[in-house]
C-alpha cells in the first residue's frame, strides 16, 4: 500500500477526468469505425485521415466564419460527403470480394489523403480556438469547461446514433442490412444506398470528433495515423463490430493510459493499451466486452 | 511441424499426369531456368554498366523486393495479410546495428546472425499471438504489434538512440581466414544479389515442399485442412516466423547498405509498402513482389520529380486502382496478356 499512497488523490481524480474526456472522443471515432465494420465488413484504414481532415475543415470554416459550432456541423457534413464519395469510388467496386481487399484499398486512400493534407496545409500544426475559455477550479488546477463539454457532446452524438439505429426507419434498414443483406434487398430496402449512408455517417462522426478534439492539441497531417492505431486497438479490444464494446473499451483504455501517465511519460503510457490488447487476444480473442454467447 | 502429415495434402498433380504432361512440364522448367539465368546474369552485369546512382537504386530494389517476397509467403501462399513486417525488417536492422556498434571488429556475418536472431525472436512473439486470429483481425493485430515495437524503439533512447537511430560503419566483406575486403558499391550489389537469389531459391523450394503445400491448402480452405488433421496453428506460426526471418534478412541488408538503423523503418507504413509491392507485382508468385518493388520505386523516382515529396498522392491513387482493376498484379496481368 506504500506504493499507492505515493499517488496524491487529487492527481488521481484529475487523471480520471482526463481519461474519461479522451475516452469519449476515442469512443466517438471508434464507433464510426465499428459501425462501418459491423455493417459492411470494411476496415476503414482511412478513418484516421477523415478525423484529421475533419479537424482541418474545422480550422478553415472557423477561420472564415468565426463560429465554432457552425464549423463543427459544416466539417462533419463535408467529411460525410467525402466519405460517401470514397465509398462509391473505392469500395463499391469491391463489394463481394474478400474483405481484405477493402483494407488494402482504404490503405491507398489513407496514403493519398494524408499526403494531400501535407501538401495543402503544410507540416506546421494549426490551432482551433476553444469555443469558450471558462475554467473551474479542480484542486490546484484551472480545469477548462470545454473538455467536459467535449465529453458530453461525444456522448450525445453516440446516444443519437444509438437512438437512430434503434428507432429511426433508416436505422432499422441499417440493422436489417447487417443481419441479412440479400433478404433486406428482397424486402425492398435500398441496400446500396444504405451502405453508402452508413459509410457517410461513420465518416461524419470521425470528422466531428476531429473538430471537437482540435482545440486540445494542434491539428497536423499525421494526427490521423496516431488515431487510427488507437481506434483499431479499441475496436479489437471491444470486439470488432460491437458498438457498446468499443465505447466501453475506449473509456477503459483511455483511463488506464491516463493513470499510467502518472508514472511514465505519455509516449510510454501507450504501451499500457498494447498490453491490454495482448491480454485480450490471449484470453478473449472475440473482444473484452463481447457477450460470451458467440 | 512435429506432427508429420499422413499424406501429401494436395496431390502433386504433375506426377500423376501422363507422359505428355511431363514433357510440357519439362519444357516449362527449361523456359523457367533460362529466364532465371538471364535475369540473374543481367543483375550481375548491371553494376558494371550502370552509373553510381542507378547501381544503388537497383540494390535497393532488390532489398525491398526481398522484404516483399518474405511477406508474399503469408499473403500469397497462406492467405494472411501481414501489416507487421516493418517490425521484422526493423529488428533486423537494429540487430545488425547492435552487433556492429558493440562488437570489435565489426563482422558482417555476426551482424547478420544478430539481425536474424532479433527478427526471429520478434516474429515468434508476434506469431504466437496474432495467428490466433484470421483475415482482417490478423492484419490489424500484426499492425498493432509492429507499432508496439515502434514505440519501444522510439522511446528507449539509451539503447536504440530514439528518434535519431543508430549509425555505424559498414563491416568488410570477409570470409574468416580467406579474405577481407571493404565493400564497394559493386561488391555490395553482388553480395545483395547473392543473398536475394539464395533467399528466393530457398523460399521457392519451401513453397513447393509438403510444408508449403499445407500452407496453400490453409489458404484455399482452412477448416478442411484442419479436418484432414493438420495442426493449422502450428503451421501458421512457422509460416509467420519464416516470413519474419527473411524480412529480418532484408533489414540486415538495408542496414549494411545505408549504415544506419532508424525507428522510421519500424513504423507500419513500411509494412504497408511491402503489401503494396505484393499487390502491384502479383501475390503468390515470389517474383511478383520484386517486380512490384521495382515498379513502385521507379514510379516514386519518376513522380517525385513532378510532385516532390507529395508523390504518395498519385501512388495512393494508382494503388487503389490496381486493387480494384488489376487484382492479380502486374505479373498476373502480363501472364494473362501473354496467354491470349
Amino acid at each position: 500500500m506504500e506504493f499507492l499512497q505515493t499517488i496524491p488523490f487529487d492527481q488521481l481524480l484529475i487523471q480520471t477526468i482526463n481519461g474519461i474526456v479522451t475516452g469519449m472522443i476515442l469512443a466517438l471515432v471508434a464507433s464510426g469505425l465499428t459501425l462501418i465494420f459491423g455493417i459492411m465488413d470494411v476496415v476503414n484504414f482511412a478513418h484516421g485521415e477523415l478525423f484529421m481532415l475533419g479537424a482541418y475543415f474545422g480550422v478553415i470554416v472557423l477561420g472564415a466564419t468565426g463560429d465554432f459550432w457552425l464549423a463543427l456541423v459544416a466539417a462533419s457534413l463535408i467529411i460525410a460527403l467525402l466519405g460517401a464519395a470514397i465509398y462509391l469510388t473505392t469500395l463499391r467496386p469491391l463489394l463481394g470480394r474478400d474483405p481484405l481487399t477493402t483494407l488494402l484499398s482504404t490503405f491507398g486512400v489513407s496514403l493519398g489523403l494524408q499526403n494531400y493534407a501535407l501538401w495543402q496545409f503544410g507540416p506546421v500544426a494549426r490551432k482551433i480556438a476553444e469555443p469558450f475559455t471558462g475554467h473551474f477550479s479542480l484542486f490546484y488546477l484551472d480545469y477548462p469547461w470545454y473538455r467536459l463539454v467535449i465529453a458530453l457532446l461525444s456522448a450525445a452524438i453516440i446516444g443519437a446514433l444509438w437512438l437512430f439505429l434503434k428507432f429511426g426507419t433508416f436505422g432499422i434498414w441499417i440493422r436489417a442490412t447487417t443481419q441479412d443483406r440479400v433478404m433486406a434487398q428482397a424486402m425492398g430496402i435500398p441496400v446500396p444506398w444504405v451502405l453508402t449512408v452508413v459509410f457517410a455517417i461513420g465518416a461524419g462522426m470521425a470528422g466531428a470528433s476531429g473538430v471537437l478534439f482540435g482545440p486540445l492539441v494542434g491539428v497536423n497531417p499525421t494526427m490521423g495515423l496516431d488515431w487510427i492505431l488507437k481506434t483499431l486497438i479499441v475496436v479489437v479490444v471491444g470486439g470488432m463490430g460491437n458498438l457498446a464494446g468499443s465505447i466501453a473499451a475506449a473509456i477503459f483504455i483511455s483511463l488506464l493510459e491516463a493513470y499510467a501517465a502518472l508514472w511514465v511519460s505519455p509516449a510510454q503510457a501507450v504501451i499500457v493499451s498494447f498490453v491490454v490488447l495482448i491480454l485480450t487476444l490471449l484470453f478473449r480473442p472475440t473482444g473484452l466486452f463481447a457477450s460470451s454467447a458467440k | 511441424m512435429t506432427a508429420q502429415p499422413h499424406t501429401d495434402p494436395l496431390p502433386a498433380s504433375r506426377e500423376r499426369e501422363g507422359p505428355a504432361g511431363r514433357v510440357g512440364e519439362g519444357r516449362h522448367a527449361a523456359i523457367y531456368w533460362t529466364g532465371f539465368s538471364v535475369i540473374l546474369a543481367l543483375l550481375v552485369i548491371a553494376p558494371l554498366v550502370l552509373p553510381e546512382f542507378w547501381r544503388r537504386f537497383l540494390t535497393e530494389i532488390l532489398i525491398w523486393g526481398l522484404l516483399a517476397m518474405s511477406s508474399d509467403i503469408l499473403i500469397g501462399y497462406t492467405g494472411m495479410v501481414s501489416f507487421g513486417h516493418s517490425a521484422f525488417f526493423g529488428l533486423g536492422m537494429y540487430g545488425a546495428a547492435a552487433s556492429l556498434t558493440s562488437l570489435e571488429p565489426p563482422n558482417l556475418w555476426l551482424a547478420m546472425l544478430f539481425g536474424l536472431a532479433a527478427a526471429a525472436a520478434v516474429a515468434g512473439f508476434v506469431a504466437y499471438f496474432s495467428t490466433r486470429l484470421r483475415d482482417i483481425y490478423f492484419a490489424i493485430t500484426t499492425l498493432i504489434f509492429s507499432q508496439i515495437f515502434y514505440v519501444v524503439i522510439f522511446t528507449w533512447t539509451e539503447v536504440t538512440g530514439g528518434e535519431n537511430g543508430l549509425t555505424f560503419s559498414r563491416p568488410p566483406l570477409a570470409l574468416p581466414g580467406l579474405f577481407s575486403v571493404p565493400f564497394t558499391s559493386q561488391t555490395l550489389h553482388w553480395f545483395v544479389v547473392a543473398v536475394v537469389t539464395l533467399s528466393y531459391l530457398v523460399l521457392r523450394r519451401i513453397t513447393q515442399s509438403p510444408f508449403g503445400m499445407v500452407l496453400q491448402s490453409i489458404r484455399e480452405n482452412e477448416p478442411r485442412t484442419r479436418a484432414i488433421g493438420y495442426p493449422i496453428e502450428r503451421y501458421k506460426i512457422v509460416a509467420v516466423m519464416l516470413s519474419g526471418l527473411f524480412a529480418g534478412l532484408a533489414g540486415v541488408l538495408y542496414a549494411v547498405q545505408n549504415q544506419f538503423a532508424a525507428p522510421d523503418f519500424v513504423f507500419f507504413l513500411v509494412s504497408g509498402e511491402a503489401v503494396i509491392y505484393n499487390v502491384i507485382g502479383g501475390i503468390g508468385t515470389l517474383v511478383g513482389p520484386i517486380v512490384g518493388a521495382a515498379f513502385f520505386l521507379l514510379l516514386r523516382e519518376g513522380l517525385s520529380r513532378f510532385f516532390t515529396e507529395y508523390y504518395l498522392i498519385p501512388v495512393g491513387v494508382i494503388f487503389v486502382a490496381m486493387v480494384i482493376f488489376m487484382p492479380q498484379g502486374l505479373l498476373g496481368f502480363m501472364r494473362r496478356w501473354l496467354n491470349e
